[in-house]
């Protein structure tokens, strides 16, 4: 596990951390497709707003699993990053007006596989059984995420090199 | 800080409001506002009690997108505009957003005095080199080589070294931060509104519309390897030959912040000093 990532100690501590990842992924998408509908791009706005709901999905299974927990303040308290961000983050600084639904399945595969990675770190150093049982579980979801997102890259194959040329480029930004 | 922590725990949502910021995508400024959000919710401070002020620019737009009370002030000017509002009224957080160009060009010397002044408020400064609003200008801290339409060959001019300038006029707490790393960032906030007198962040914005080159910085910036020093002079040596790339505190002082007595307290009737103005 990196360095910057929070200590899972308990079920609790797990369930937290899944949680915030997963709320912090929608919370991302849902940033990326607020800026595509101010940059006019509404096919992009609908895979992000899609990725958001996907996310959203997750979040609430999360929660159902944890039962009386109260996740939102535990992850408030335990599930912080730093340096970096949570993974499933999409880093917003590749973010582009004209970006395709190629490019924003990019995003969302890194953040898959960054959530891969951090959930089999668990599973690899977790002492405690119950731990380790669910983590192996969150592993499992996030490879068929990942492998959700490697099939929704076939409809999507990668855009020309020019595809971020603007003949009217809108740089007034009033 | 000037604000007591509030036990209840504040979700950074709290802090944002429902304008939808038009910055382009991909722009820093979207991770500073994040990290705004963050640090005001690990504070636990009320909106009411928080006010930011900005001038103009691409950064200075971002009191409208918090629910925080703001005043989008006059080009270079945040900072007298704040200090006035501080010195009257010494119980709320006062932020100051700016940009290379509203606070180092047009604000110079607004930035010089409120160092000198070191009263109790955080200076933000986004910095990407540039004027990204008025498309694409050279700031005071483009590199002399930058080579535009509007600056062929570049400017020649050597940069203006923000940290450096602060240091020497008496900032009180200085820090270097990246956009792209918003949590590292809103820590950063956190210890710069607790910090008393004048704190100064400068974060490092790639402007992805006029600076593409700037993406790289994420490869480049890197977080500062030693604690921050309370001694001028060696907080000096280490901000004049660090390679401008170095993240975190880099200097905290100890001196005590200006807050003069006003009003009342200061034994003048305000009603009295109306009447005096009256025309």
């Amino acid at each position: 596990m990196s360095d910057n990532a929070p200590k899972v100690a308990s079920l609790a501590d797990l369930f937290a951390v899944a949680y915030r990842i997963e709320a912090d992924a929608v919370e991302r998408y849902d940033l990326l497709a607020d800026q595509m509908e101010t940059h006019n791009n509404p096919e992009l706005v609908a895979v992000f707003r899609d990725l958001a709901r996907a996310e959203g999905i997750h979040r609430d299974e999360i929660r159902r699993l944890a039962g009386d927990i109260d996740l939102a303040r535990l992850a408030q308290e335990i599930a912080t990053w730093g340096p970096g961000e949570s993974p499933e983050e999409a880093d917003l600084g590749e973010a582009h007006y004209l970006m395709t639904p190629w490019h924003a399945l990019q995003l969302a595969l890194a953040g898959e596989e960054r959530a891969l990675a951090f959930f089999t770190s668990i599973v690899e150093t977790a002492k405690n059984p119950a731990v380790k049982k669910m983590a192996e579980e969150f592993v499992e979801e996030e490879s068929e995420h990942v492998n959700l997102v490697h099939r929704l890259l076939r409809k999507y194959p990668a855009p020309v090199r020019s595809w971020c040329s603007d003949q009217d480029p809108p740089i007034a930004q009033d | 800080m000037s604000t007591a922590e509030a036990p209840l725990a504040c979700k950074p949502a709290d802090y944002k409001s429902d304008i939808k910021p038009i910055w382009c995508p991909g722009c820093g400024d979207y991770h500073v506002l994040m990290s705004f959000t963050r640090a005001f919710a690990q504070l636990g401070l009320p909106t009411e009690d928080i006010v930011i002020v900005s001038g103009i620019g691409c950064s200075s737009r971002i009191p409208a997108y918090t629910n925080c009370y703001g005043f989008h002030g006059v080009h270079g000017r945040s900072l007298a505009l704040a200090a006035g509002l501080k010195v009257t009224r010494p119980e709320l957080t006062v932020v100051v957003a700016s940009g290379d160009g509203d606070g180092y060009s047009i604000g110079g010397n607004h930035f010089l005095h409120a160092c000198r002044r070191n009263i109790d408020m955080t200076y933000v400064v986004m910095d990407n080199r540039i004027y990204g609003m008025t498309k694409g200008q050279p700031s005071p801290t483009t590199e002399p080589e930058f080579d535009t339409a509007l600056s062929p060959g570049g400017t020649g001019l050597r940069p203006f070294h923000p940290l450096v300038i602060a240091l020497a006029s008496g900032a009180n707490f200085i820090a270097r931060c990246f956009s792209g790393e918003p949590n590292e960032t809103a820590s950063v906030l956190v210890e710069a509104i607790r910090h008393p007198g004048f704190s100064f962040v400068e974060i490092l914005s790639p402007c992805v519309t006029f600076r593409p080159d700037e993406k790289e910085w994420k490869n480049l910036v890197h977080l500062a390897p030693v604690a921050a020093t309370n001694d001028p002079a060696k907080a000096a040596r280490r901000i004049m030959t660090d390679d401008g790339f170095n993240i975190g505190i880099l200097y905290r002082g100890d001196r005590r912040p200006y807050q003069p007595s006003i009003g009342q307290s200061a034994g003048i009737d305000l009603s009295q000093l109306e009447k005096d103005f009256e025309l």
